[in-house]
């Protein structure tokens, strides 16, 4: 193919895949190991009352308010979900389970009662994403890669998850050793000295902003999938956590540029002439991943496997 | 017009949808409550995830074999057989490796629901694939449907309750103590198996009424309200199961009374309101029960400090204290005691001497750890026990004028 065609069409959705993928796998390595997998999975879901308030008060989907809006709803969750276990005395699951089902209820219900017919905001959009249109549309080809008037061309997405992503590998960075002792022996880091209620909900914290920056860009399927299956996959293969790390980056990196590719162009080879949801090809793909690495990963039955 | 949903006025169909409502949610409930009780509520969300691939390939069979992709028994099928794997894949994940229940959950549910996408968009792309049969499915939609997908969606809920009920009792039992059951010769694997089987059976029958992204409140948000109002798991299950069929029939008939209020949505919010309503108001274990309490626990200190400090002859400094022993008629407004209060002092400081003399009693360990400064000790010790302990007390000595 030639990069007349690849720069303007595939670069900027596979870049923009692929750090959505790593900005999302590298917090998800701690919740995997915290067993907290699945606030991702309710994160993703209360990101869209998030969106559809934002758009009732603001009247635009313009990014910026959608995140703001996207990251107080997550906020709450987690809050609510909080202040449930501890009121209540409910099991976390469960308190999930009520959080997000709801939020995500009055989600629809609002978006349904509301007029979003003249913007493109609808529960299928907040689910897919829409990678396949984030195009560069200014780009001739690789050379564009160096010429300023193209770059401005960028779509502001890959800006932002870029960012995000940078913050997180910053987050992940500076509190490695914390991160790492007090996932694995809370104990001992709280005797040590460390604000381990802090550590924790920071690590929420930055989950959720990934989370809702790669939404914006990817979809929430996305957003689920690479939070737990790279991480997942990485665990079974290694016992050190650094290396856990560098092998989850790999796999969400391997996963969004192959279900990318095999969305975009895989039905053609198969004769078909229209392209499936990269999404969702994305996600398949890590759970490829992650099927492979229990069959075989050298680490798939525990300390000794 | 919400009136007339409500006492199933509405049409055949709305009314038939508003049985089957009631009757899954009921079924939905009663299910939940035994993953609650086995703290496994999530799985449901895999599972129910795990049914839009099933769906979509549904759908391509049906077309490629010439039939209507939107048959909906056909299409509730599917969904049943890759939730079943989807469960399959949940097991053998947290059996086979070392990863936690809730990563494997999460990865299921993640990839089963994202090949469900690609299936989607392929279907789009095909001759006779307007999906609009198959996106309802995501969130459940009531309004326009065929008399024989309300009738297979009232018998489906049915069924689903009588299977429940049927397996009610082991169920039960391996929720409230798995070793007995296990001594009691029932096969824990084959009851959990059963189990996850009815909650399949709920997610594939509610595809259509709730939708599958949001069935899993069905199955969560009756049992964790239930558990507000009884420690009893034989009741538990029952009231768990009402919360849930009251939640089905209000939601379904609030939904059919106007339009653009989606069906799934609204049962979920109905069972919230339910909950929060529990979380705030229920005996015991609600939010304002337990406010009560502590305000109860306040003041019985309170009152005990300020006997002590009157016994000791000490003023009392705390305002509230004061106001707490003249409204129960032991002192006067200034804080100065009355001749009951005079009375109830002497007694506090006397029970206060006693549990001094019990706590210094080496075999009495056990009694002296209820000690915590405003039990009654006649609650503790027997009239035998309390006689010995009086035997230590000094006893009055006449004073020298």
């Amino acid at each position: 193919m030639s990069g007349s065609e690849f720069v303007p069409l595939s670069l900027t959705p596979i870049l923009i895949g692929v750090c959505a993928a790593i900005a999302c796998a590298l917090p998800g390595n701690f919740l995997v190991l915290r067993r907290q997998a699945l606030i991702g999975d309710a994160i993703s879901h209360v990101v869209l009352p998030g969106i559809v308030v934002a758009f009732l008060i603001t009247g635009t989907v313009a990014a910026w308010p959608m995140m703001i809006g996207a990251a107080v709803a997550a906020l709450l969750a987690v809050a609510l979900i909080e202040a449930i276990r501890r009121l209540g005395g409910i099991e976390p699951g469960a308190a999930m389970g009520v959080v997000f089902t709801t939020m995500f209820a009055g989600g629809v219900l609002l978006l349904e009662r509301s007029d979003t017919s003249s913007v493109h905001l609808d529960v299928e959009h907040a689910l897919m994403g829409n990678l396949e249109s984030l195009i560069w549309l200014d780009a001739f080809g690789w050379h564009s890669l160096l010429d300023p008037v193209a770059l401005a061309g960028l779509p502001p997405e890959l800006m932002r998850i870029f960012l995000t992503l940078l913050g997180v590998i910053a987050f992940v960075w500076l509190l490695w050793r914390p991160l790492k002792i007090s996932t694995f022996d809370e104990g001992f880091a709280r005797v040590m000295g460390m604000p381990t209620n802090l550590i924790g909900l920071s690590l929420v914290g930055v989950s959720a902003l990934a989370a809702v920056a790669a939404f914006d860009a990817v979809g929430s399927i996305i957003v689920i999938a690479m939070f737990i299956c790279p991480p997942a996959a990485a665990r079974l293969m290694t016992n050190r956590l650094g290396a856990q790390v560098g092998w989850s980056v790999a796999f969400a990196a391997l996963s969004a540029v192959l279900g990318y590719v095999l969305a975009g162009y895989g039905p053609l080879w198969l004769g078909a002439r229209d392209s499936v949801s990269a999404a969702g090809m994305i996600a398949t793909v890590s759970g490829i991943i992650l099927g492979l690495a229990a069959l075989f990963g050298p680490a798939r039955g525990g300390a000794q496997g | 017009m919400l009136w007339q949903a409500l006492t199933l006025q509405l049409g055949y169909n709305a009314t038939l949808v508003a049985i089957g409502a009631t009757l899954l949610g009921f079924a939905a409930g009663v299910t939940g409550t035994f993953l609650f009780l086995r703290r496994r509520s999530l799985v449901s969300d895999a599972i129910s995830h795990a049914t839009l691939p099933g769906v979509g390939l549904a759908f391509i069979v049906m077309v490629a074999l010439g039939g209507d992709g939107r048959n909906l028994a056909g299409l509730l099928a599917g969904s049943a057989v890759t939730a079943a794997l989807g469960l399959l894949a949940v097991q053998w994940l947290t059996r086979r490796t070392r990863l936690a229940e809730d990563s494997a959950i999460g990865a299921v549910l993640s990839v089963f629901f994202g090949f469900g996408i690609v299936l989607l968009t392929v279907i789009q792309t095909m001759e006779s694939g307007r999906q609009a049969g198959l996106d309802g499915l995501l969130l459940g939609s009531t309004a326009g449907m065929l008399r024989s997908d309300a009738l297979l969606i009232a018998a489906g809920g049915a069924l689903t309750l009588i299977l429940t009920l049927i397996l009610r009792r082991p169920m039960i039992m391996v929720a409230f103590d798995e070793d007995y059951a296990a001594a009691r010769g029932l096969n824990i694997r084959q009851v959990d198996l059963a189990t996850m089987g009815l909650v399949m059976a709920v997610t594939v029958v509610g595809l259509k009424v709730v939708g599958l992204i949001l069935i899993v409140a069905l199955l969560i948000i009756p049992p964790v309200t239930a558990r507000f109002w009884t420690d009893r798991t034989e009741r538990v299950w029952l009231l768990s199961g009402l919360i849930g069929g009251i939640s089905g029939f209000v939601g379904a008939a609030i939904s059919a009374s106007a339009p653009a209020l989606p069906t799934g949505p609204i049962i979920v919010l109905t069972g919230f309101s339910v909950f929060a309503l529990s979380l705030f108001l229920a005996p015991n274990r609600g939010v304002l029960a337990a406010i009560l309490r502590h305000v109860a626990f306040q003041r019985r200190v309170h009152i005990r400090q300020g006997l002590l400090a009157i016994a000791q002859g000490q003023p009392i400094y705390e305002r509230y204290t004061v106001r707490l022993l003249h409204r129960a008629g032991l002192s006067r407004p200034d804080g100065v005691a009355t001749e009951a209060g005079r009375a109830r002092s002497a007694k506090a400081l006397m029970d206060e001497k006693r549990w001094e003399i019990l706590r210094a009693m080496p075999d009495q360990e056990a009694a002296a750890a209820l000690y915590d400064g405003i039990r009654p000790i006649e609650t503790v010790v027997t009239s035998d026990q309390l006689a010995e302990i009086d035997t230590y007390l000094a006893s009055p000595q006449e004073v020298s004028a």
